[in-house]
């Protein structure tokens, strides 16, 4: 690295530069970084500061301006009832998913890891991830409407009575978490089985050896080796959850439903933003409510980090 | 990488041979029938759809719950992309048109930008990540570590920053618009191609330096070159991420004749009646919505399987 290089006869020596390096600083990084920091700038550190200005705001769209108007919009926040009941209907949402997908996920790469590692398979596992969320819920509303949906047909031969799947206050939530479930668990379950590939194949020789079962090996060398993974798949599922939209404006919102209905049972945190930002027009209360969504996802994803000691693996 | 469970049963059978092999036996016929339901659920809706798409509306609302196209025709296809005729549209609707869109405007829109939000992306983040990686200059970490700060923005907080600047720029129902925001880079992007990067060895690179090639010859003459594979495997992530994007499409393209699929198809759903909705129609709007991702699975699949896991971020 100090091996003393002739610069290119077009670069001029630096002076202003601390660390005169091989390649030559700033003049020449910036040339790389340019468009880059043109796009972070923009798209990123700009209006996350300006999403902060917006929330003190009355922003209107139409007239794209608004007053400051201090804290206002913050105090109507706390007395906000419906915001804290859009914020249960998500956290709803994100528990059903959680649970259904992590175990589904577990279950899947682990009978991988014993049967097979076809990329066929792992294909056909994943391939509901790469389809855009509008598409699946429209698949699944059809499968599951509650007058000609297949589903309903299937239950029907164990002798069940037709679910209203959509239309039930009860159930909205918990049929859309499985559509998300559906689209999600093979992607889950490949991060899970990547994760499985880098346990040494020893400990489980070395635990046969001392008479362990499969239920003993799969809960004291799988589980706590996969800590990592583990943690990583939940933040994923938490904070994914937490940002869910496509799926419930689409398959709430069509044949003659309002999104996030029956009777907003289904209106989760985004679709409430979305709401007060484009139905009704006040982008500085919706921005404030995005505010307070930021925080809560960054102390959830902190806390589980932190709980789940990602970083370390019992391996080390 | 033989079987680990091979290998356990063979240590197994060595010690209590009968009853493990046994278990495992039954064990594992077991679980290759629950691993084929599992693949079946995740296809069976796609079937579905395809055998629902090929069938008439009148059939479908006699409750035929066939696993085969039930009064097979293939209208619904032809009045997607806007080439069947009003007789047609009746037979395969079996009663007026009410709602409708664009297809072949759509799919032109969800082209042109998943196309340019790939290239620009692709290029300006290699080129960041090539900085990051590889170039020495004050700052460097901090800045690195800012980009990276980017992934914990939620989109649903700059989602209304950004309208207001677009809107201000005079960019809404535009192009420019609707790719601008993805099309310097991501964070991601930049953190995986630098992954990569630092993984190239110096020496080649090096050389190549002493030759008196600039950073530029270096990066497009060696480091690209060098790294096809991931690079191409971003591409294909990028390009499926911007063509399944919604929710910015959505509220920058109002007008139809920008909407890419994904907001098109979302707004005719919403268009539909409660009672008795254009099903087939649906359906065979949403399969050849979904095609172009499916042709570049089957084309690129295995790319796109490799790479979850290298990161787990994507």
């Amino acid at each position: 690295m100090t091996a003393a290089v002739e610069a290119p006869p077009a670069r001029r020596p630096q002076s202003w530069l601390k660390p005169v390096s091989l390649h030559g600083g700033w003049r020449s990084a910036i040339w790389f970084l340019l468009p880059a920091l043109i796009g972070f700038v923009a798209f990123y550190l700009y209006p996350a500061l300006r999403g902060v200005y917006i929330s003190f705001t009355d922003w209107n769209l139409i007239a794209n301006r608004g007053d400051w108007v201090g804290t206002d919009n913050y105090e109507r926040l706390l007395d906000d009832r419906q915001v804290w009941e859009s914020l249960k209907i998500t956290f709803r949402y994100t528990i059903i998913n959680i649970v259904s997908q992590t175990i589904l996920a577990v279950a899947i790469a682990v009978l991988m890891d014993r049967l097979t590692k076809s990329v066929l398979i792992r294909g056909i596992l994943l391939f509901p991830w790469l389809i855009p969320n509008v598409i699946v819920a429209l698949l699944w509303v059809w499968m599951l409407d509650g007058n000609l949906g297949v589903v309903n047909e299937f239950l029907g031969w164990f002798g069940m009575e037709p679910v209203r799947f959509f239309t039930d206050t009860d159930k909205v939530i918990p049929t859309l978490a499985g559509i998300n479930t559906w689209r999600h668990m093979g992607y889950t379950a490949l991060l899970i089985f990547a994760g499985l590939q880098t346990i040494p194949k020893s400990l489980y020789e070395a635990a046969a050896l001392d008479g362990a079962s499969e239920g003993q090996m799969f809960k004291d060398v799988t589980i706590p080796l996969l800590r990592p993974i583990l943690a990583l798949v939940l933040v994923i599922t938490v904070v994914g959850s937490l940002q869910v939209f496509d799926t419930v404006f689409v398959a709430t919102g069509g044949f003659g439903g309002q999104p996030g209905g029956p009777a907003n049972a289904s209106r989760v945190i985004y679709l409430y933003i979305y709401q007060y930002a484009f139905d009704f027009n006040q982008l500085g209360y919706a921005a404030t409510v995005s505010v307070l969504l930021v925080v809560i996802l960054l102390a959830i994803t902190f806390l589980q980090l932190k709980l789940l000691r990602a970083g370390e693996s019992d391996l080390a | 990488m033989t079987n680990i469970a091979d290998r356990i049963e063979n240590l197994g059978s060595a010690l209590e041979p009968s009853a493990r092999l046994r278990r495992l036996g039954i064990g594992r016929g077991a679980a290759w029938l629950i691993l084929i339901a599992i693949l079946v659920v995740s296809l069976f809706p796609f079937w579905w759809a395809l055998r629902t798409g090929l069938s008439t509306n009148g059939n479908l609302f006699a409750g035929d719950q066939s696993l085969l196209p039930v009064g097979y025709t293939d209208n619904n296809f032809e009045r997607v992309l806007g080439t069947a005729s009003e007789a047609e549209i009746l037979e395969s609707l079996g009663r007026e048109n009410t709602g409708s869109f664009d297809f072949l405007q759509s799919l032109k829109v969800s082209v042109i930008v998943a196309t340019a939000i790939t290239v620009g992306q692709v290029l300006f983040s290699a080129m960041a990540a090539y900085a990051f990686a590889r170039l020495k200059f004050w700052g460097r970490d901090k800045l690195f570590f800012l980009f990276l700060s980017g992934l914990m923005i939620p989109p649903i907080f700059t989602l209304i920053p950004n309208l207001v600047l677009v809107k201000n720029l005079g960019w809404l129902n535009s192009y420019p618009g609707i790719i601008a925001p993805f099309f310097f880079m991501t964070p991601f992007a930049v953190f995986f191609l630098r992954q990569f990067f630092l993984g190239i060895s110096r020496e080649v690179e090096e050389a190549a330096l002493l030759d008196g090639a600039g950073n530029f010859r270096t990066f497009f003459g060696i480091i690209v070159p060098m790294s096809a594979a991931p690079i191409a495997t971003l591409s294909i992530l990028t390009y499926i991420t911007a063509w399944n994007e919604f929710l910015w499409p959505l509220v920058v393209a109002r007008a139809p004749e920008r909407q890419p699929l994904t907001v098109a198809l979302g707004q005719f759903t919403a268009q539909q009646p409660g009672t008795s909705p254009d099903w087939s129609g649906l359906m065979a709007g949403t399969l050849l919505a979904a095609l172009p991702i499916i042709v570049i699975f089957l084309i690129f699949g295995r790319k796109v399987v490799d790479s979850i896991g290298f990161s787990g971020i994507k």
